[in-house]
C-alpha cells in the first residue's frame, strides 16, 4: 500500500489531535458547568449561612464553611513560616552538594505520599495518641503536613528562578545574605511563592481523605480548636455517599468549586500582573 | 546589618529548616517504624503476594489490592495520556496562540477541582453507563469506571505539563526541520516529541502517582470488593480505599498492617519520584 | 508600595493569628459543655435528632458527633476519645471490659433490592447462600437470569456485625461482594442497579427500594412491634466506666419518655428492658 502523502497525513493528525482537546476541553467544562449550574440554583443566604437541618439534607452550610476556613487558616499557619523559612535556607543558605539532594528527593517524595497516608499519620498520632480527637487541631496539623512539601517546593523554585546577576549585584554593593534575601530574592520570586500558597490553598479546601479522619464530621460550627468539625469537601462526600444527587449535594459541591476556581483565578491574576510588573 | 546579626538570621532559618525537614522526616519514620514489624512478621513475600486479606483472622495479604491500584493507574493512564498528550500537542503545535493563551489557564484552573467531584460525576454518569452498556457485574462499579473518573482527574495534569514540555522546546529545531522541507506534523513527531519527551514522560508519570494516591473519588465507584479482578468490568479495592474503609476500626496487628500499605505506597512513590528524576536529568550534550 | 504590602500581610497575619486563638482558647469550654459521641453509621442520624432535641432544652450543652462505624464507637469509649460510644450491634466478650452497655433503641435490618425485582421473600438460607455466593444467579430464586450483585458493610460495621450473626451465623461473607461504607451508600447502590441486593438498618428504608420479606415475615413495624420479624439488633450506648455528670443527663434524657418518642416516632423500637 502506497504510504499517504505527507500533507494528508497532517491532515489526518491535525484533525484526530484537534478532536482529542476538543474532548478534553469539553468534558472537563461540561463536569463544572453541570455542577455548578445545578448546584447554584440552592445557593442563596439562607444556604450559605445558614445552619444544616436533618443531617445536612435540608438549610445550609455554614458550619462546613468555618470549618474548612478554621482548619485551612490553621494549615497555612503552620506550613507557610515553615515551609517559606526552609525554602530560602535550601537555596541561599547551602551549596548544591548531596545531602541537599538527597533533603529535596525526600522532600519530593514525602510530597508525593498519598493524603489517606498523613489521615492514617494523623488519626493514629494527633487524635488517638497525642488525645486531640477529632478537632480541628488534629485537622489542621495534618492537612499542614500535607501542604508543607508543596509549599517548600513551590517557594524553592520561584527563589530559585531568581537570576544569579541580582544577588551579585547585592553582594558586590556590600550587603549581607539575609539583605540579598529580603530585598532582592524574595521580592522577585514573590508571585511564585504566592502563587504556590494560593494553589495550596485550594488543595486544603478540596481534601477529603485526610481531614475526614482527623477533623471528624461534626455538624456543629467548631468553637474551639479541640472540637471537630465537618470541612465543606467532607460534607459534600457524605451527602453524596448518603442521598446520593441531591439538591444539597449540588449546592455544596458548586459551592466549593466555585470558592476554589476563584481562589485560583485569582493567583493566576496575580501571577500576571506581578510578571508584567517585575519584567 | 552587622554581620553577627546576619549569622543569627542564618541560625533562625536553619533551625526552621531543620525542624520541617525533621518534622517530614519524623512521619515517614513513624509509618516506617509502625508497619515493619508485621512485614517482619508474616514475612514481606507473604505480606505482598499473599491474596488473602482476613484482618480479623490474622492473616494480611495486599496482592489483591495492589493489583486493584495497578490496574487502576493503568487503566487512567489508557484513558489520558492519548487523549492529553494528543490535546497537548494540538494545543502547542497547531492551534492559534490566542487559543491557547485562553484554554491552557483554564485547564490549570483545574487542576484544583477536589476529586470528590470527579467520583460524584462518576457515579451520576459513568456508573450507570458501564452498568447499561458494558454489562460486566451487572452494577457498574469496576476498575473500568474508575479508570475513565481517574482519567479525567488527571488530564489538567498531563495537559499541563505536556504543554509546558513542548513550548519548552526551542524553536530552532522545528525552523531546523521545516527548512529542510518537512511538514508540522513530521516535525512534531520527528523532532518536536523527541525533544520534549522527558517533560511529557515527567507529567505522565505525576498523572499515575495521583491516580495511585486517589482515595476518595475510587471508594465512590469501585465497588472495593477484595478480589483479584479478572477483567477491567471486576469490582476491586485499591491499597488506598482500603485504608480508609478499616482504618476507624483497626487496633493492634490491623492497625500495623494499614500503616504497612502505606509503607508500600511510599515505596511505590519513590520509586515514581526516582523514575522521574532519571527521565528528566539533564543530558551531557 | 513595599511597606504597604508588609502593612496588609501583617493585617493578614495578626487577624488569623487572633482568629485562631480566640477560637483555640478552649477555656470557652466552660460556658459551652461538650459531649462527644462517636460510633455507628446508623445510629448517627438518631443520635443527630436526639442532640437537637436536647440542646434546645439545655441550650449550654454542645453535642459533637462522630461516624465511624460501631467498631470505632466502642474503641473510642474505651480509649476515651469520646464520652458516648454508640453500636448497633452486641459488643463481643473481650470488648466488653470497662465499659458500661445501656441499650436505647431496637432497629430492624432490611433486606432490600431494586423496586423491579420480581423476587418479595427469600428465606434466611438463601439470603446466606446469596451472600457466600453459592446462589449467583436470580434465576436459581425465582427472578431473572441475571448474577446477583450483593452489596455488604465494611467489617466494623455494626450493621455487618449483627448482620453475620443473625442471618449468616458463622458462614463467612464471599470477598467478591460490593463494599460500601454507610448505610446510605448501600442504599444507593440498591437504587440504581437492578440486580443488586444489600442489607440496612430498617429506619432507612425509603420508597426507591423494596423490602424482602425473610422467612415470610415482612419488616413491617407491626411485625417487628410483635416480635415476628427477627432480624433485629440493638442501638447501644457504650461508656467507659460508670456514666456521670453531663454524660448521665443526657443518657437519661434518651432513655426517658421524651428521647425515646424521638425514636419511636422514626420506626425504631424501644429498649427490652422497657
Amino acid at each position: 500500500m502506497k504510504r499517504p502523502h505527507p500533507k494528508t497525513q497532517e491532515l489526518i493528525a491535525k484533525t484526530i489531535l484537534s478532536l482529542f482537546a476538543a474532548i478534553v476541553v469539553m468534558t472537563l467544562l461540561a463536569i463544572v458547568g453541570y455542577v455548578v449550574v445545578k448546584g447554584v440554583r440552592v445557593i442563596n443566604a439562607d444556604f450559605l449561612f445558614g445552619s444544616p437541618k436533618s443531617m445536612g439534607r435540608e438549610g445550609g452550610i455554614l458550619p462546613f464553611i468555618i470549618s474548612t476556613l478554621y482548619i485551612t487558616v490553621t494549615g497555612l499557619l503552620i506550613s507557610i513560616p515553615l515551609g517559606l523559612g526552609s525554602a530560602i535556607y535550601l537555596t541561599e543558605y547551602t551549596s548544591e552538594g548531596w545531602p541537599t539532594k538527597v533533603i529535596r528527593f525526600g522532600i519530593d517524595c514525602l510530597a508525593g505520599v498519598p493524603s489517606i497516608v498523613l489521615g492514617l499519620f494523623g488519626f493514629t498520632f494527633f487524635v488517638r495518641l497525642l488525645n486531640f480527637s477529632w478537632s480541628i487541631l488534629s485537622g489542621g496539623l495534618t492537612v499542614s503536613l500535607m501542604i508543607l512539601p508543596f509549599i517548600i517546593r513551590s517557594s524553592e523554585e520561584a527563589i530559585r528562578a531568581v537570576p544569579s546577576s541580582y544577588r551579585d549585584v547585592a553582594f558586590a554593593t556590600g550587603g549581607t545574605r539575609w539583605q540579598c534575601v529580603t530585598r532582592v530574592v524574595l521580592p522577585c520570586a514573590l508571585p511564585g511563592i504566592v502563587t504556590g500558597i494560593i494553589l495550596a490553598i485550594g488543595k486544603c479546601v478540596g481534601e477529603t481523605a485526610s481531614v475526614i479522619f482527623t477533623a471528624g464530621t461534626s455538624l456543629r460550627i467548631p468553637m474551639s480548636m479541640f472540637d471537630s468539625g465537618r470541612t465543606l469537601a467532607v460534607h459534600f462526600y457524605l451527602l453524596v455517599r448518603e442521598t446520593g444527587a441531591s439538591d444539597m449535594a449540588y449546592g455544596s459541591a458548586a459551592t466549593l468549586l466555585i470558592s476554589i476556581l476563584v481562589v485560583n483565578f485569582f493567583a493566576y491574576w496575580l501571577m500576571r500582573k506581578f510578571i508584567s510588573r517585575v519584567s | 546589618m552587622s554581620p553577627t546579626k546576619d549569622r543569627f538570621i542564618s541560625s533562625i532559618l536553619f533551625a526552621i529548616a531543620s525542624f520541617s525537614i525533621t518534622a517530614l522526616f519524623v512521619i515517614g519514620l513513624f509509618i516506617f517504624i509502625e508497619g515493619f514489624p508485621i512485614i517482619l512478621r508474616i514475612g514481606i513475600g507473604k505480606f505482598i503476594l499473599s491474596t488473602d486479606w482476613s484482618p480479623l483472622e490474622g492473616r494480611f495479604g495486599i496482592l489483591s489490592m495492589i493489583v486493584g491500584s495497578l490496574c487502576v493507574a493503568v487503566g487512567t493512564l489508557i484513558v489520558a495520556v492519548p487523549l492529553g498528550v494528543g490535546c497537548a500537542i494540538y494545543l502547542s503545535e497547531f492551534a492559534s496562540k490566542r487559543t491557547v493563551a485562553i484554554i491552557k489557564p483554564a485547564i490549570e484552573l483545574l487542576f484544583a477541582i477536589p476529586s470528590v467531584v470527579y467520583g460524584f460525576v462518576g457515579v451520576l454518569f459513568i456508573v450507570p453507563f458501564v452498568r447499561t452498556h458494558l454489562g460486566g457485574q451487572g452494577h457498574g462499579f469496576c476498575i473500568l469506571t474508575a479508570s475513565v473518573v481517574l482519567g479525567i482527574m488527571v488530564l489538567p495534569v498531563i495537559v499541563g505539563m505536556s504543554i509546558d514540555a513542548l513550548q519548552a522546546v526551542p524553536k530552532v529545531y522545528r525552523d531546523g526541520s521545516l527548512a529542510l522541507g518537512a511538514t508540522k506534523w513530521q516535525t512534531t513527531t520527528m523532532v518536536t516529541l523527541r525533544a520534549a519527551r522527558s517533560g511529557i514522560l515527567a507529567g505522565v508519570i505525576l498523572g499515575m502517582a495521583n491516580a495511585i494516591g486517589e482515595t476518595m473519588a475510587v471508594i465512590m465507584v469501585i465497588g472495593n470488593a477484595v478480589v483479584m479482578p479478572n477483567s477491567p468490568l471486576d469490582s476491586v479495592r485499591t491499597l488506598t480505599s482500603n485504608i480508609a474503609l478499616e482504618m476507624g476500626y483497626a487496633t493492634g496487628e490491623h492497625r500495623q498492617a494499614l500503616f504497612a500499605t502505606g509503607v508500600v505506597l511510599f515505596v511505590i512513590i519513590m520509586i515514581l519520584n526516582a523514575m522521574t528524576r532519571y527521565v528528566t536529568r539533564k543530558r551531557i550534550a | 508600595m513595599r511597606s504597604k504590602m508588609k502593612t496588609v500581610i501583617l493585617a493578614i497575619a495578626f487577624l488569623s493569628v487572633a482568629l485562631c486563638l480566640d477560637s483555640g482558647c478552649g477555656k470557652r469550654q466552660d460556658r459551652h459543655a461538650r459531649i462527644r459521641i462517636s460510633g455507628s453509621t446508623s445510629i448517627f442520624p438518631f443520635v443527630e435528632m436526639l442532640a437537637e432535641a436536647y440542646e434546645k432544652l439545655r441550650p449550654d450543652i454542645q453535642v459533637d458527633v462522630q461516624a465511624g462505624g460501631s467498631t470505632v464507637g466502642i474503641i473510642s469509649a474505651r480509649d476515651e476519645l469520646c464520652d458516648i460510644g454508640t453500636s448497633s450491634r452486641q459488643l463481643h466478650e473481650e470488648e466488653k471490659n470497662g465499659l458500661k452497655i445501656t441499650e436505647i433503641a431496637r432497629d430492624g435490618i432490611a433486606i432490600i433490592v431494586h423496586p423491579s425485582n420480581h423476587v418479595d421473600s427469600l428465606s434466611t438460607e438463601q439470603i446466606r447462600d446469596i451472600y457466600s455466593h453459592r446462589i449467583t444467579s436470580w434465576k436459581e430464586i425465582g427472578g431473572d437470569d441475571a448474577s446477583i450483585a450483593f452489596v455488604t458493610r465494611e467489617e466494623g460495621s455494626g450493621t455487618r456485625g449483627a448482620f453475620c450473626s443473625i442471618i449468616m451465623k458463622g458462614v463467612k461473607i464471599a470477598t467478591r461482594g460490593l463494599v460500601q461504607d454507610s448505610n446510605g451508600s448501600v442504599r444507593e447502590v440498591v437504587v440504581t442497579s437492578p440486580y443488586a441486593i444489600g442489607y440496612i438498618s430498617l429506619a432507612l428504608v425509603n420508597e426507591k427500594v423494596k423490602t424482602i420479606a425473610v422467612d415470610g415475615v415482612s419488616p413491617t413495624h407491626e411485625n417487628l412491634v410483635n416480635g415476628k420479624y427477627g432480624v433485629v439488633r440493638p442501638f447501644l450506648f457504650v461508656v467507659k466506666g460508670e456514666p456521670e455528670g453531663q454524660v448521665k443527663s443526657f443518657i437519661d434524657f434518651v432513655l426517658g419518655e421524651e428521647g425515646q418518642k424521638v425514636l419511636t416516632k422514626e420506626g425504631l423500637l424501644s429498649p427490652l428492658n422497657k
